[in-house]
């Protein structure tokens, strides 16, 4: 008998049917991968699983744990399954934490709860749990608050407070996306060890397929609420079957036909020559002196006409900041920035003619429009730039319909809203919306970062085409790797506000030859190499 | 924690001379000479020249700041032009009405609004939810003075249980307690409503944060996620509001007090304003400013204990 056995899963909020006639089982030291994109349901079955849906769902069908059916259940009977048989790891280590409590009193509470421990007796509980998942009392004392502590710390408090009562069964919740890929690889390492241990059942929700390729010992592929393909981890991915799941293997790996760019004379797009940006921090004493941090530290770098240039690094190494710096949103302390041959002032910042030179397209499609805009007027908003000589009337109009013909959007898109569009949509607004005064450079800060493998291939693809087109540079922003390669001619590899590697970016995958990079490599997660691994181990 | 604290003396020190600066010059442009109005109509300009030297209103303008400063410092506030006793007293005499009333008014808002607010947001969109939204805008929009007239209607007219106004003093507490609780009563009504909105709003926000799931994850009851996890979290902003409530209590009663005839600082504000008091004015609502700017002090501390994020780390 299955740990977890869920049969003929039915969901739906209100009207809207959610999930339907989901199967899946995960056995006792077993490691059940669950993969999809947005919406097709995998949160969901873990909340059903946990009985925590949204209001106004209702399920049908059976999910057994341990030979207990829990559809239905009490919530008095629920609440001794959660966090006593189940435990559940959340996305999000920054905000899964109460700000409020210290981490001692926040994992001990789960002892508290259901072992019925005293407070002294659950800290106990506490202090011996985060040493189970790396956190020792020496190096993190249970009067920490969760703000004085990194992100991945944090998901590993989370995932103490999860398995302080050794449950039989983890739900994790896409438990490393919001992560670094060296604090990714630590997390999985941790959550397959306590597996081994404890011969806990794990349920791992990602859409990453390297990262489940390399953890689970089975897979499921989830779409619009169905389960459309099952198997043995390395089996399933060796003979997919399903189109669907075909194509997500596909666009997981997916490589933009790119022609190489021709070497054009004349001044570089862009030239960064030593740029530092500090920072003040705040003041320790009343009458100490202000120290301040370097988020970059004498940065230098070039891009060409045409040319896509990758920066890669963790959280924090300044790769944000670098591109504010370059767009002259923050004052520099030192070094030369300059586009197209004019030089920024660290001062004032750069003027119109120059800055129509640059534009840039950030991460979050939802939060980079003004809602109550129509899309025309967004998309056109960088004409401002052009001071008088900006375009109107039908020129004006004849402008926006190419800028959203380029970017594969009709020009009757102009007319509606960014709400009625999907991530993948808004997406292609903000590159038309950077494209329309034809600027030489821009910058892409995490731009496909948020949006589903099938969605980010496309868009990989558009910007390709455009830049060979166009004869179009990028400074190509990222802390995923494989995006990185697939799209750039060169790549700069950040640390701590410093460049360490720079090189061609084929050249710096094969050999890389700074330890960091070679950290950085051996961390992400990769598809193929883990199946192979899988395979010999196997064989 | 300490360097907080010290900061914050810091600021609310440099806020109390900004203020006493800008109501000292504020005084000075306003139209109307006190030795004039003392003196009426008919007085020849040279009695009133001597009135003003007496009184010391011609003097160089620092001259008058530093000694209007020095004496507040002493607990000097000078002499009232009107009333010809020290200012002091007159304050002393009406604060200890508008206090009381103003921390009763505050306590019964708080403990009305508290439990309304968090049975408004647990039961979110239900009857109850509906029906406590109903009633707090009703309270947001009637005007307190006939609130207050509508209570000493039925309490003090009908059921003769409390008297109309006045205040007996404090010689017999249960009695001074009496007087105030109709005042307290109308004052709170509208406070209690804003506070509960408050309330509700700040904890469905709460209530909608990830780490509520995750309490839930953890086996938590819906009780216990709200007292443990959601309330503290909650509590900033309506800390906030209740800081805003007390400054305007302590000064903002005049008209309460006019209807429950009750010789408040309000009404000492407003007597001095009618009369070109002028020096009863600036003490007054220097003392006012001195208390806004004690509460807010005092509210910034509070966050600190709440939030440890704003306790800035230093270890």
């Amino acid at each position: 008998m299955a740990l977890l056995d869920v049969k003929d899963l039915q969901l739906s909020i209100g009207k809207f049917p959610i999930l339907r006639d989901i199967d899946l089982s995960v056995d006792a030291g077993e490691i059940l991968g669950v993969i999809g994109e947005s919406g097709s349901g995998k949160s969901m079955t873990a909340l059903s699983v946990m009985q925590l849906l949204p209001f106004g769902a209702t399920t049908s069908g059976s999910v057994k744990l341990d030979g207990r059916e829990v559809l239905g259940l009490p919530d008095a009977e629920m609440r001794k399954i959660r966090g006593g048989t189940v435990g559940m790891v959340f996305q999000e280590p920054m905000t899964a934490l109460n700000p409020v409590k210290t981490i001692g009193d926040q994992v001990a509470e789960t002892a508290m709860v259901h072992g019925g421990l005293g407070r002294r007796a659950a800290l106990e509980v506490a202090r011996q749990t985060l040493e189970r998942v790396e956190l020792p009392t020496s190096r993190f004392p249970l009067d920490r608050y969760p703000h004085e502590l990194s992100g991945g710390q944090r998901q590993r408090v989370v995932i103490a407070m999860a398995i302080a009562m050794r449950p039989k069964l983890l739900i994790a919740d896409e438990p490393t996306t919001a992560l670094d890929v060296t604090t990714q690889a630590a997390i999985l390492k941790l959550l397959q060890k306590l597996v081994d241990e404890d011969g806990m059942g794990l349920l791992f929700i990602t859409h990453d397929l390297g990262v489940i390729a390399g953890l689970a010992d089975k897979v499921s592929i989830m779409r619009q609420g169905e389960v459309v393909e099952a198997g043995p981890t390395v089996q399933l991915f060796r003979a997919l079957q399903h189109p669907y799941s075909k194509a997500l293997f596909e666009a997981s790996s997916h490589v933009p036909p790119r022609i190489p760019p021709a070497v054009v004379g004349g001044s570089p797009v862009l030239a960064v020559d030593n740029v530092v940006r500090e920072y003040p921090l705040p003041r320790r004493g009343l009458f100490e002196k202000r120290k301040v941090l370097r988020a970059v530290d004498g940065v230098s770098l070039r891009i060409e006409k045409g040319e896509n240039v990758g920066l890669v690094g963790e959280s924090g190494c300044g790769k944000s900041t670098l591109a504010r710096a370059i767009m002259a949103l923050e004052p520099t302390q030192g070094g030369r920035i300059a586009i197209s041959g004019e030089p920024i002032d660290p001062k004032k910042g750069a003027s119109f003619a120059t800055r129509r030179h640059l534009q840039v397209v950030f991460q979050d499609p939802y939060g980079s429009f003004n809602p109550r805009h129509r899309v025309d007027r967004l998309v056109s908003e960088p004409f401002h730039l052009l001071g008088s000589a900006a375009p109107s009337g039908a020129e004006r109009s004849k402008r926006i319909a190419r800028a959203l013909d380029e970017v594969g959007l009709s020009a009757t898109d102009g007319e509606k809203y960014v709400h009625e569009f999907s991530g993948g949509q808004r997406q292609r607004i903000a590159i038309a919306r950077a494209l329309i005064i034809e600027p030489s450079l821009i910058i892409l800060d995490e731009a496909v970062s948020a949006l589903d493998v099938s969605v980010r291939a496309q868009v990989l693809d558009l910007l390709a085409e455009l830049s060979d087109r166009l004869q179009l540079s990028y400074l190509f922003i990222s802390h995923d790797l494989a995006v990185v390669r697939s799209i750039t001619d060169r790549v700069l590899v950040m640390r701590a506000g410093k460049i360490v590697e720079e090189g061609a970016t084929e050249e710096v995958f094969r050999a890389p030859k700074h330890p960091y990079t070679q950290e950085l490599l051996a961390a992400t997660p990769n598809l193929e190499a883990a199946l192979a691994k899988r395979e010999a181990a196997g064989a | 924690m300490p360097s907080i604290i010290l900061g914050r003396l810091v600021s609310l020190i440099l806020s109390l001379i900004a203020a006493s600066i800008v109501i000292f010059l504020v005084l000075e442009v306003v139209p109307g000479d006190p030795a004039q109005f003392m003196l009426g109509l008919n007085a020849t300009p040279e009695a009133t020249a001597a009135l003003r030297t007496a009184l010391g209103l011609d003097g160089p303008l620092l001259e008058r700041y530093f000694t209007w400063v020095l004496g507040l410092l002493h607990g000097d506030f000078g002499i009232s032009y009107t009333y010809k006793v020290p200012v002091s007293g007159l304050i002393a005499d009406r604060i200890w009405i508008s206090l009381p009333l103003a921390i009763y008014a505050l306590a019964l808002s708080t403990l009305i609004a508290f439990p309304v607010g968090i049975l408004a947001a647990v039961r979110r969109n239900s009857a109850t939810d509906v029906g406590i939204m109903g009633a707090t805008q009703v309270g947001l929009a009637v005007p307190n003075f006939w609130f207050a007239m509508l209570l000493v209607l039925l309490f003090s007219i009908t059921l003769r249980w409390f008297s109309a106004g006045g205040f007996p003093g404090w010689q017999d507490p249960l009695l001074a307690l009496k007087a105030l609780t109709l005042p307290a009563v109308a004052l709170a009504l509208p406070q209690a409503s804003i506070l509960a909105r408050v309330m509700r709003s700040s904890l469905l926000d709460t209530l909608g944060e990830d780490y509520i799931r995750s309490a839930r994850a953890k086996g938590l009851s819906q009780g216990q996620t709200l007292w443990r996890h959601a309330l503290r979290n909650a509590l900033i902003p309506v800390l906030t509001i209740i800081g805003l409530q007390f400054s305007f209590l302590l000064a903002g009663a005049i008209i309460i007090e006019n209807v429950f005839f009750l010789p408040g600082l309000g009404r000492l504000v407003f007597q001095g304003i009618t009369s070109r008091d002028l020096i009863v004015v600036k003490s007054v609502v220097m003392l006012l400013v001195f208390a806004v700017i004690l509460v807010t002090f005092l509210v910034d501390i509070t966050y600190a204990l709440v939030d440890p994020r704003l306790r800035r780390a230093t270890r």
